[in-house]
């Protein structure tokens, strides 16, 4: 599903070039639940925008679904759910209703569908209450929900989340973590999914892959990265040293 | 393509229609403050009879040519200078994630149905203009031609505008003054500017197509500057140049967006 392949994004900051992802090399397979770590500035976001085609990357190749991301952006949109969780991508003066509505006519989603899709998304994520509402004015969990059904209404393969839990309240959390392991199990939608909360990949990910100045510094099962740790370590303290034992950031001059 | 862009501007009419007197002041307001342009001209005219050699009537014709081809622009394309904001709110990577051009999501974003206002008040001066020039009706057919020309010469103004944000992201202000400076420079006969500046619009930026060189072969007039005549038909070649350059140069910043952080 995914394939990326010595990919790298570099920056130019004031005649500098900044590696913000380098030589990153990994395959995501139809139906794999990934979770993507790393310390703020990794290179996590970037490589998510690259995976989309936000980004086109300066070196390797990256390829989703079978197609470059950058070249075939639109086509692959089709295929492809994203979520920020920083920033909606729904619009903000449009009720939510009305938003839903606009995806079903630019993804050119059949009506019948379209609807049915809408009304199961509408009881799992118990959307109904704040349908008529306008983007602006609701609530972070809210949002958040109309944000992951927006994402799913053309019934994408992949399903790419970017820190989807960050800032909800405990029962918001348990509410998405709960619908993104259905759709998972159930619908076999491939997920990769980044985030700060290690709670998500131990109730949620299978596959763990920890990125760290632009470069992968693991990839295996969640039983693998507790294997490296001591006995009675948590999933925090081996993260931590993970994190904190990375070289600092590789600047080369223009 | 033609289809997502009447979807987006359905959505965003709606959105404004909310707010219907709001709406129909802003329809007012928008032909109050473009009839000052026609009572610059009146004004002119009542003191003169003639400005850079042209009639007041001919004065007329060629600012509604240029007013409905650039205020039709104002309304369906113009939004792409909001460009700037989304980069820098990241707010742009929403609209590639979308399985529509961004181009298209950036020119409909916040669609202002009142800006039509503008395009009847160009109409009505057009309209006025034609109905007492006696024109030889065989040069008529280059009307349509040179409006649809000066369309596709403002779009590609304001796409230009909008790829240079992508590297300047700070200045929406420089390239406004290029896209609505456009707008204002072709309200006049071009005699009326100096000869150097009327080369600059006529080579490098090619304003003089959309309503100066082909408006010289409707009214039957010489070129003051004297450029050969052939040139009154250049208008869709210079359109079309300019749109694949607008293309390209929307092309290229796309590539070399950089998003923000996190």
């Amino acid at each position: 599903m995914i394939e990326l392949d010595r990919a790298g994004r570099s920056f130019k900051v004031r005649r500098e070039t900044v590696h913000a992802v380098r030589d990153l090399s990994f395959r995501i397979e139809a139906g794999e639940f990934v979770g993507y770590l790393g310390p703020n500035g990794a290179g996590k976001s970037t490589t998510i925008k690259m995976l989309c085609g936000i980004l086109t990357p300066t070196s390797g190749t990256v390829r989703v679904a079978g197609l470059d991301p950058s070249r075939r952006r639109t086509a692959l949109a089709r295929r492809t759910g994203v979520v920020f969780g920083q920033r909606t991508t729904l619009w903000w003066d449009l009720p939510l209703r009305d938003s839903f509505e606009l995806i079903r006519l630019l993804y050119k989603v059949d009506r019948r569908a379209h609807r049915e899709r809408l009304d199961a998304l509408t009881e799992t994520l118990d959307l109904g209450p704040f349908l008529r509402t306008p983007v602006r004015q609701l609530s972070l969990g809210q949002r958040m929900r109309g944000d992951l059904a927006a994402a799913l209404l053309h019934a994408p393969d992949l399903l790419v989340l970017d820190e989807p839990t960050i800032g909800l309240d405990v029962v918001s959390k348990a509410g998405i973590r709960d619908f993104l392991r259905r759709l998972n199990a159930e619908r076999g939608t491939t997920v990769l999914l980044t985030t700060h909360d290690l709670g998500d990949i131990e109730r949620l990910c299978r596959r763990v892959m920890l990125i760290d100045h632009g470069r992968l510094a693991f990839d295996g099962t969640l039983e693998d990265l507790m294997a490296t740790a001591p006995a009675g370590e948590t999933i925090e303290d081996v993260v931590t040293r993970l994190y904190t034992a990375g070289v600092p950031p590789e600047r080369a001059p223009r | 393509m033609v289809s997502s862009y009447l979807v987006l501007v359905w959505a965003w009419t709606r959105a404004a229609m909310a707010y219907r007197a709001s709406f129909a002041l802003m329809v007012l307001l928008g032909s109050v403050i473009t009839a000052t342009d026609v009572a610059v001209i009146l004004v002119i005219f009542a003191n003169t009879t003639s400005l850079a050699g042209f009639s007041r009537d001919e004065a007329l014709f060629l600012y509604g040519v240029a007013g409905v081809a650039f205020s039709l622009c104002d309304m369906f394309v113009s939004n792409l200078d909001r460009i700037s904001q989304h980069i820098k709110a990241g707010t742009f990577d929403a609209m590639l994630i979308r399985p529509v051009s961004p181009w298209i999501q950036m020119a409909t974003d916040r669609f202002m149905p009142s800006r039509i206002g503008r395009v009847l008040q160009a109409a009505v001066v057009l309209g006025y203009a034609l109905a007492v020039l006696d024109l030889d009706p065989g040069r008529l057919w280059m009307l349509p031609v040179m409006i649809v020309s000066g369309i596709v010469i403002f779009a590609s103004l304001w796409t230009l505008a909008a790829a240079a944000q992508f590297v300047l992201t700070d200045a929406p202000e420089v390239t406004n003054a290029f896209t609505y400076g456009s707008g204002q420079l072709t309200q006049y006969p071009f005699s009326a500017y100096g000869r150097d500046l009327v080369r600059g619009v006529t080579y490098v930026l090619p304003l003089a197509f959309v309503n100066w060189q082909p408006g010289l072969y409707v009214l039957d007039r010489a070129d003051p500057f004297g450029t050969p005549g052939f040139m009154r038909f250049l208008g869709p070649a210079a359109a079309v140049v300019l749109a694949l350059l607008a293309a390209l140069a929307w092309r290229q910043g796309l590539r070399h967006y950089r998003s923000t952080g996190s």
